[in-house]
């Protein structure tokens, strides 16, 4: 009887732990500073097993990296009066700033419609909207809008097969980083799927940080925004008169 | 060269806002005009979120206006009492142009607000410059010169009069006060000095002679500027000091060059010019607004309804 429960939690117990992550980032930081121009965010790692290589279903491996969520407005134009007015408006509850999946293989593939409902990996099961208000009647099409803006701005990304596997034991991948990140906590989530069943997973956090000036200059705009604006004042008077008088002294020689 | 702005939270070439501020400078230099209305549409133009853009070229303002009320203040061609009497106009109207900013905002209408805005004002602007530079070509064709009759109009009908001596006005302080008032909440709403909205009005309502006109209308504009960029700063966090330094040296640079472009035209010429590149950012900017736009759908902040 002892025995038959053993075999039996080892038999459910195995799948989930044969197969591990050991994760590597080219950085656990971004810098975002004067000149940053994005940045490529380089995610590697393993799987450690304790156990030879399953047979059946290839280990596939799912890569996404979510930046801070926040909620938003979108709205939509609509032509009133012969002008293109922004009309009908729907509240996202939360959505992420910056979304970037990478895969080994075609997404539909690598991961059910049900372990995406668990895990919310695709782009739209990561953003969160609950309600439109009773005016507008497809609030899909809103969200559908949001996401085609931000992959347009490659703020959201879906990479289906650019996850290279070698020996179902290494993989690698790189996420493009674009100019405009927002600051804060991303995630780096791993899965790793058979059949398109998530048999393990992993989750690390990436800190992607203004530095130096800009850090300077935002948290003196957002804490003490009296003195921020007199100080733009103060600089740009400064600035346009040394300008002026540095060209005058040119003029004059 | 890319360049992070820190409060538009874009990334920018920096090569490509120096030259902006330069071309604006050239123009400004040459028409003898602020530029603010030019710059504003075009800081849209290449990305710039408009809530930021509007409040930096205010601070930018304030910057490239200081060195001119300094060469009016020392050839004494500003009326600092008609000035003052127009800035007491002007604080409220920032005031009120904020609000009416911040309202709209919340609304998700502030871009349209801005637009339409620079739509009717540039258009009206435009065409009576247009016009009125078109007489006066025509006039000099026919070497007939009109002697200009300034007759006491309703505004010498009105109470609470003040003796202007730099001006030589003896006048009611309401209309500069409703001009100043005015031309405030364009500045807050606009991101513009409002010299060409004031400059009119100064002439052809109040009477002013044109000598102290351009400084007394600085002086107005650097301080409604300056309490505007104060406004956007502490209500809405959108003044980005960094765009405005690089905007501001190569608008420095440009005005020089522009006002020894302007020695050369004669000032029809320079008016008409100066109309016809009103009226086409006017018509890009209608256009966008009657033209069915590519993206129907915008992102927002949270907050608004």
């Amino acid at each position: 009887m002892i025995l038959r429960a053993l075999v039996l939690l080892l038999l459910t117990a195995l799948p989930a732990t044969a197969e591990e992550v050991v994760l590597g980032m080219s950085s656990d930081t971004i810098s975002i500073t004067t000149n940053f121009d994005g940045s490529e965010l380089l995610v590697f790692g393993a799987v450690k097993r304790e156990a030879p290589i399953a047979q059946g279903d290839p280990l596939e491996v799912i890569i996404a990296v979510a930046g801070p969520s926040e909620p938003l407005t979108m709205h939509r134009k609509d032509k009133k009066l012969g002008i293109w007015v922004n009309a009908d408006a729907v509240e996202i509850d939360l959505a992420p700033s910056f979304y970037a999946i990478a895969t080994t293989g075609p997404f539909t593939e690598v991961l059910s419609d049900v372990e995406d409902l668990r895990h919310k990996v695709s782009i739209p099961r990561a953003i969160r909207s609950v309600g439109a208000p009773m005016t507008v009647s497809d609030s899909q099409s809103f969200t559908e809008a949001l996401i085609r803006i931000r992959s347009e701005n490659g703020l959201y990304q879906l990479n289906e097969g650019t996850v290279s596997l070698d020996e179902q034991t290494l993989f690698r991948t790189s996420v493009e980083l674009p100019a405009d990140l927002t600051e804060g906590d991303y995630t780096t989530r791993i899965f790793l799927t058979r059949g398109g069943t998530v048999v393990s997973s992993f989750e690390t956090s990436l800190d992607v940080r203004k530095v130096g000036l800009e850090k300077f200059l935002f948290d003196l705009s957002r804490q003490q925004p009296m003195i921020y604006g007199i100080m733009s004042l103060a600089i740009a008077i400064i600035a346009g008169w040394g300008a002026s008088a540095a060209f005058q002294l040119l003029r004059r020689q | 060269m890319h360049i992070y702005l820190p409060i538009a939270e874009v990334s920018a070439n920096a090569y490509v806002l120096f030259g902006l501020g330069g071309l604006v400078g050239i123009l400004s230099g040459m028409f003898g005009v602020g530029g603010g209305f030019l710059m504003t549409p075009l800081l849209f133009f290449i990305g710039i979120p408009p809530a930021v853009a509007v409040a930096t070229e205010a601070n930018q303002i304030v910057a490239s206006s200081f060195s001119g009320v300094l060469a009016h203040l020392k050839r004494k061609t500003v009326d600092l009492k008609m000035g003052t009497v127009l800035l007491v106009g002007g604080l409220i109207g920032a005031a009120l142009g904020v609000m009416i900013f911040n309202y709209l905002k919340s609304l998700g209408q502030v871009d349209l607000l801005v637009k339409l805005c620079y739509v009717v004002f540039l258009g009206v602007v435009g065409s009576l410059m247009f016009l009125e530079s078109l007489n006066a070509i025509r006039k000099s064709k026919k070497a007939v010169s009109v002697p200009k009759k300034r007759g006491r109009s309703w505004v010498h009908a009105l109470p609470l009069k003040m003796r202007f001596r730099t001006s030589g006005l003896y006048i009611s302080v309401i209309p500069p006060v409703l001009v100043g008032l005015f031309v405030g909440i364009l500045a807050a709403i606009m991101g513009v000095g409002g010299g060409f909205v004031m400059v009119p009005a100064m002439i052809y309502i109040l009477g002013m002679p044109t000598k102290v006109v351009v400084g007394t209308s600085l002086f107005q504009i650097i301080f409604v500027t300056g309490f505007t960029t104060m406004l956007h700063a502490t209500t809405n966090y959108t003044v980005d000091i960094a765009l405005a330094v690089l905007l501001l040296v190569g608008g420095v640079i440009g005005a020089q060059i522009g006002t020894r472009i302007g020695v050369y035209l004669k000032a029809e010429q320079l008016r008409i010019l100066l109309a016809i590149m009103v009226i086409a950012v006017c018509l890009k900017l209608g256009l966008d607004l009657i033209i069915m736009p590519s993206e129907l759908y915008s992102i927002g902040a949270a907050g608004g309804h």
